[in-house]
């Protein structure tokens, strides 16, 4: 279950070459500097803004993905945690009460999307295409579809402030990837993960609760993209219930298969989604200092992910080599 | 009745069920609404996302998913307005060239799902960021296409009377919705995707070509999404790289609201042709009621949905239990 073919290599690789090409071609890329007890630069920038989304959002897609599945519904969660916080904020709440009750809601329509796959047995890209579909809408409606501004110290801190010269959301993602390993590792579950990602129906028969799995790792993501929310919305002191967060889910998928992912489930690596994500955001970084107009920035961007995804292939073509002998295709 | 019920044409019955409702409903609730140039805007709006759901019905049949219609619609309206206006290409070479390109992207990603086995909506979902980026590459604005042939081909219709006429789109709807028909129920090809979505290697053990196949539904999929972006020139007379947002969506919602089953292997064109009308039926309701909050078109589109599936769950239970 844990054969683990260096599942960091490429993905390190990658970003390796990519900070290589950024050194030879924008001089200043890897220029710190240290401003008002805080570090400053391109690279600390990447690793803010990776932080703040899609390192969290791939924190909780790995997880949906080793079990085989996917969560299209992240960014949708997203504006529905960030709608919810904001109006609680402008409402006069704390920030515990405006932070948790969004954090809570996201949760909820994970656990909703867990629901209907893990009971209702639906498939997860339908079933969670449906709450990409409708929580926007949720959001929309609970805003009037307008931007909410607002303004919270504690959130803005959590979201810009900076602790012995880093961005905060640094901390808050490693604490919450590390927390999350550690407690994957040290109980059943992440095996439960792996095996139900392996073979659902032996790892049923064997005893593992894989409804429970499920149900756990679509909340997880809910959760994850929850924080994710707020930390946007809290980062441009708005809500944006039409826009935020979209297409954020396909950084997520982008990122953990990029970080050594099988999308077929069974295996994952919580340090390769996030150094996955880190790419991403390198990546797109780069494109805006080569000038690339952000519209036409997917076109690198998909030609990555097909690049990555043909890298992991022939394994794949392996094992169907080995499978062969018995179905002929 | 109980016959009815363990049908396999319930869902089909269900979805014909629910726009008569929709209908009847909406006529008798709002004035105006029960008329012929409703029922024709009806048609002339949803001309382009009935072409690209009908394509898209194939590809889910076949037991794979396209997500990057949309954008290869996108694509599609500024290549060819760029080919007639940048170019100065005939009209109907420009055309050929666009659904050309949709065919070969489309046959593309098929191909790369076909042979190295990736996931067909990973495939897809990057064909999705690339087309829409082509798009962009291609021009970043919109591109607004003047040319007689196109005021021409605009105007022709069939005149109903009234004022009234049955536009270009709607022609190639209806003729796209019978060729549809005709070629899924009708040819060794359109049986031969069904097999595949039942099962592949089944279909392979019997002797299908099963790759040919699987990487022509992406083809006619991807011409389907360029053809929907041609009638969307006609009908706008522009080509614009940000058109079809979010359109991959409605297509599987009206394929799936159609009794299309996503696990592949069932489906008709058409009830993707009514579910193509029941959520233009939703949105004209809407555009009726003025005042209601858009967020309920999302809300809506997303409970019908997943309605229709928990339908064809409880159908194939009661199929299993039979």
């Amino acid at each position: 279950m844990n054969r683990r073919r260096s599942p960091l290599w490429w993905p390190l690789a990658a970003l390796v070459a990519l900070l290589a090409f950024n050194a030879l071609a924008s001089p200043g890329f890897f220029h710190l500097e240290w401003k008002e007890g805080r570090l400053y630069g391109t690279l600390v920038d990447i690793f803010n803004q990776g932080a703040r989304v899609p390192m969290l959002l791939a924190l909780g897609m790995t997880l949906v993905i080793a079990t085989g599945g996917v969560d299209l519904s992240v960014g949708s969660l997203m504006a529905v945690s960030g709608a919810v916080a904001a109006m609680q904020v402008n409402a006069g709440a704390s920030l515990g009460q405006a932070a948790g009750l969004g954090l809570l809601l996201s949760s909820g329509l994970g656990l909703a999307n867990g629901w209907l796959i893990a009971k209702v047995r639906l498939q997860p890209i339908i079933a969670t295409l449906v709450m990409m579909v409708a929580g926007r809408g949720l959001a929309m409606l609970l805003t009037g579809s307008q931007m909410v501004p607002f303004k919270d110290e504690g959130l803005r801190y959590l979201a810009n402030g900076s602790l012995l010269g880093l961005p905060v959301p640094i901390y808050g993602v490693l604490g919450a990837a590390l927390l999350t390993g550690w407690a994957l590792r040290r109980s059943a579950w992440g095996l439960f993960i792996e095996a139900t990602g392996d073979n659902e129906t032996a790892s049923r028969l064997a005893g593992v609760p894989t409804g429970g799995v499920r149900l756990l790792v679509y909340t997880f993501s809910g959760l994850c993209a929850g924080m994710a929310g707020l930390l946007e919305a809290s980062n441009i002191a708005a809500a944006d219930p039409a826009r935020m967060g979209e297409t954020r889910e396909l950084d997520a998928i982008f990122a953990v298969v990029a970080g050594g992912a099988a999308l077929t489930g069974g295996r994952f690596s919580l340090a390769g989604s996030l150094v996955g994500a880190l790419l991403l955001q390198t990546l797109t970084l780069t494109l805006y200092n080569q000038n690339v107009p952000p519209a036409v920035a997917p076109v690198p961007k998909a030609l990555v992910i097909l690049g990555v995804c043909l890298l992991h292939s022939p394994k794949l073509r392996e094992q169907m080599g080995r499978l062969r002998i018995f179905t002929p295709a | 009745m109980s016959r009815l019920l363990s049908s396999r044409l319930l869902p089909l019955f269900a979805t014909a069920l629910v726009l008569l409702v929709l209908f009847a409903g909406a006529g008798w609730h709002y004035e105006h609404f029960f008329s012929a140039r409703v029922v024709l805007n009806l048609f002339k709006d949803r001309a382009f996302l009935g072409v690209i759901a009908l394509g898209m019905t194939f590809v889910i049949v076949s037991g794979g998913i396209d997500l990057s219609v949309g954008s290869v619609m996108a694509c599609s309206t500024v290549l060819l307005a760029t080919l007639i206006m940048g170019m100065g290409w005939p009209v109907p070479l420009a055309m050929l060239v666009t659904l050309g390109f949709g065919a070969a992207f489309g046959g593309a990603q098929g191909w790369i799902i076909q042979a190295y086995r990736i996931p067909a909506f990973l495939v897809t979902l990057a064909g999705l960021f690339l087309a829409r980026g082509l798009a962009f590459m291609l021009s970043p604005r919109s591109l607004e296409i003047r040319h007689a042939v196109y005021t021409d081909i605009g105007a022709r219709g069939l005149p109903l009377g009234d004022g009234l006429t049955f536009t270009l789109g709607p022609i190639v709807f209806v003729a796209v919705l019978a060729a549809a028909i005709a070629v899924a129920h009708g040819t060794r090809f359109g049986r031969t995707v069904y097999a595949l979505g039942g099962s592949e290697s089944s279909a392979a053990l019997m002797g299908l070509p099963v790759g040919r196949t699987r990487i022509a539904v992406y083809a006619l999929c991807g011409a389907g999404a360029a053809l929907g972006g041609i009638l969307s020139t006609v009908a706008l007379g522009s080509g614009d790289p940000t058109r079809g947002t979010g359109l991959e969506l409605d297509a599987i919602a009206a394929a799936v609201i159609g009794g299309t089953v996503l696990s592949g292997g069932r489906g008709w064109m058409v009830g993707t042709f009514l579910g193509v009308l029941i959520l233009g039926t939703i949105k004209t309701i809407l555009d009726f009621e003025g005042s209601l909050d858009p967020a309920w078109l999302r809300i809506a589109s997303g409970g019908l949905l997943l309605g229709f599936i928990l339908l064809q769950k409880l159908i194939a239970i009661r199929a299993r239990d039979i």
